[in-house]
């Protein structure tokens, strides 16, 4: 079910080419080679690994083929809250990331349309990061949010935070960490979609005695509609699966590990394969539910 | 066709089955399938069925090596350079790759464990793992027997070491450092400093105390503080489990800040951290850093752990003669002292110790370099468990690491 929420519901369109073309195959053959080779095999694997049993008497990481379903019962009684607690951060994430990048990507693709040198300014300062890797910039965070910073100190002079507080290892800097790192991917999508609003429609709805706030909500947020759901799904969908922010050489702590840590906890620490890979396959049929919801009531699978 | 093929062992599986598939177009899905079910075999397969054998040595036709290695665990100048493998490099004639890529056994041993499996190249000639994982390693057959005949500077090793329960006679490992694990405090933050473990619980330390990821060294320490002797066999699961709600407790409760590896260090610099279980080296490299004798080691009064760190050559290396030549010069007593006197952990080197109270007298009595017997005394090995016992102790630490 949450499969059709990604196709098409529309007609298919009259002028299609009717001629069966072999070229189509051959222009098709790549991709699905590439989607066989590296989507759909190890999807296999996984799915085989997941349901492997330890050999009897066997030693660290020794597993054989199996029907072991119990496997997910097991993780899921083992790790709901690492589960859980990845989608409560991812969620709020991409919320914090919506909020910072909408303003951004509005005024970029439509305040600043006067300006091209700005806008392309502003474009290159939201992708510059990408310049530097990933890991870097979220140690960075870490050297900056650490306790004998004068942010922290200040932050305790301001009775913010308590005299034996941090901000590293807590819930804030690990979402924090995650709004940081998925903005560029929240704000591009917008922008591409903003830029090509047409303000004419906004001068109509002033017109037809809109307030400004009307014509926002009524006008420019429907429209943009598309960029918003995809900005949405590219920050949710890795934020959840993240293992970076939330792991204890990072921004998080014991208390903030999502199942991103557990998965790669088993996988690389206790070389339970099974476990990580039954937790692998439950990520993602629930990322695919929760989006394929998300893409259903957002009511706008015509437009992705 | 004689192009080499790539090193992973899936992606050469899969490069040989599209040649002889004489790829085609339509060839190509098919290829795609059955290059599925393969890999899908191959996940299937038990590790470890066929055990690897060594690779054919070319050590004479190539003078390099590929060495990883942990962190500050080598002498370097100012220049981030390693003055005693340059010397190395110039006698020997053999260019050596030092690479710092080991951070942890468990997550090292999972980025080459396919390749040790089927006795390819993992990437390294020669690696230094703590002995656990070096028995692991020798149990599953993953390394390659040591010729003695190469290096004759075998035999200034400390015989204490020379008959550990997982390779007799070290016949395929050679030890690299020995070090403890025990109790270190930021002086300038907590000048009260530390005797036994129960002083890191203290209501000032909240949120401040680190301890190590190493299984052996943070269990090792907690058992070791409710009177068990990790190195005897007569302890088990119920023991565990106590020091185990230890950790649990004081994790929960906030008191332990974080369970890492070496980046324990950028926390003790940065403020983050101001007490907690670590390596006696790394405090030394710490003081370094900061320019003063900011940090502070003790061994808890109840003992600290004594482990060591060993070389091993991996079945698909090419250059074993390479890497017994640079162990042979790592075991000449001169070089081990200098290494000794920069990595301030225990050289395992007999003669390394004279030769150090003459060049660095300064650092002849230091208890952490060239401990005395008393001080040995105080310092416990963490005994060799069984594949359960491993597999049941590890399963309960992640659980504490990843919380709930």
């Amino acid at each position: 079910m949450a499969f059709a929420a990604f196709g098409s519901s529309a007609a298919p369109v009259e002028q299609a080419p009717r001629k069966k073309s072999w070229i189509a195959w051959v222009l098709l053959a790549p991709g699905l080679a590439y989607l066989a080779l590296f989507f759909l095999t190890p999807f296999v694997s996984l799915i085989l690994t997941s349901l492997q049993a330890p050999v009897e008497f066997g030693d660290v990481g020794q597993y054989q083929t199996a029907f072991k379903i119990e496997n997910y019962a097991t993780v899921i009684e083992q790790y709901w809250p690492h589960f859980l607690r990845a989608f409560g951060y991812a969620l709020v994430a991409t919320f914090f990331a919506l909020v910072i990048s909408y303003p951004l990507a509005y005024f970029i693709g439509v305040t600043a349309r006067k300006w091209p040198l700005l806008q392309a300014l502003m474009l290159t300062l939201v992708i510059a990061p990408f310049f530097i890797s990933f890991l870097l910039r979220t140690l960075a965070w870490k050297q900056l949010m650490s306790d004998d910073t004068p942010l922290v100190h200040a932050l305790k002079a301001l009775s913010i935070l308590p005299p034996d507080g941090h901000l590293t290892g807590t819930a804030f800097s690990v979402i924090f960490g995650l709004t940081y790192n998925f903005i560029p991917f929240m704000t591009l999508p917008i922008y591409t979609n903003l830029e090509r609003l047409d303000t004419r429609y906004l001068e109509a709805g002033a017109d037809l005695y809109a307030k400004p706030s009307t014509t926002f909500w009524k006008v420019t947020v429907p429209l943009s509609m598309p960029g918003i759901v995809s900005g949405t799904l590219l920050t949710f969908i890795p934020a959840s699966g993240d293992f970076i922010n939330a792991s204890s050489t990072f921004l998080g702590s014991a208390q903030t590990q999502m199942v991103g840590n557990a998965i790669e906890a088993n996988f690389l620490n206790l070389l339970n394969y099974p476990a990580a890979s039954a937790m692998s396959v439950i990520l993602m049929a629930l990322i695919l539910v929760i989006v394929g919801i998300y893409v259903k009531r957002s009511g706008t699978e015509d437009l992705l | 066709m004689s192009r080499q093929l790539p090193q992973d062992p899936i992606i050469r599986d899969l490069v040989l089955q599209a040649r002889r598939m004489q790829l085609s177009r339509r060839h190509l899905l098919q290829g795609g399938a059955i290059g599925a079910g393969a890999l899908a075999l191959a996940a299937c397969a038990p590790a470890g069925s066929t055990a690897p054998t060594p690779a054919e040595d070319n050590s004479a036709n190539d003078p390099s090596l590929v060495w990883g290695n942990w962190p500050a665990y080598l002498d370097e100048d100012d220049a981030g350079g390693y003055p005693t493998l340059q010397r190395f490099e110039e006698q020997s004639g053999i260019a050596v790759e030092y690479r710092v890529d080991v951070d942890d056994n468990n997550t090292f041993y999972g980025t080459i464990k396919d390749q040790l499996a089927l006795g390819q190249y993992p990437g390294y000639d020669t690696f230094c793992l703590t002995e656990w994982m070096v028995a692991r390693l020798i149990r599953f057959g993953y390394v390659q027997e040591l010729d003695e005949a190469n290096i004759p500077n075998k035999a200034n090793l400390a015989p204490a070491l020379l008959n550990p329960d997982f390779d007799p006679g070290r016949k395929l490992s050679l030890p690299w450092q020995n070090g403890f694990a025990g109790l270190a405090w930021d002086t300038e933050a907590f000048p009260k400093g530390l005797e036994s473990v129960e002083d890191l619980w203290q209501a000032d330390l909240k949120g401040k105390v680190t301890v190590l990821s190493e299984l052996r060294d943070t269990m090792g320490i907690l058992l070791l503080a409710q009177g068990v002797d990790i190195s005897s066999e007569d302890w088990g699961m119920d023991e565990y489990s106590e020091a185990i709600a230890t950790l649990e407790e004081h994790v929960t409760s906030g008191q332990i800040f974080g369970i890492k590896g070496n980046e324990y260090m950028q926390d003790f610099i940065a403020g983050d951290a101001v007490a907690g279980i670590c390596w006696s080296g790394d405090i030394t490299v710490l003081n370094a850093e900061v320019g003063y004798e900011r940090f502070k080691f003790a061994l808890p009064d109840s003992g600290g752990t004594l482990w060591g760190d060993t070389f091993v050559v991996p079945m698909g290396s090419t250059r074993k003669t390479n890497a017994e030549t640079l162990m042979n010069y790592y075991y000449e007593p001169e070089v081990a002292a200098e290494v000794a006197a920069w990595v301030n952990y225990i050289t395992p080197v007999v003669g390394a110790a004279e030769v150090a109270a003459e060049v660095y007298p300064e650092l002849a009595d230091n208890q952490l370099i060239f401990p005395n017997e008393e001080t040995l005394s105080n310092a416990h090995i963490f005994r060799t468990l069984s594949s359960a016992d491993d597999q049941a102790f590890n399963a309960e630490f992640q659980r504490v690491e990843l919380g709930a």
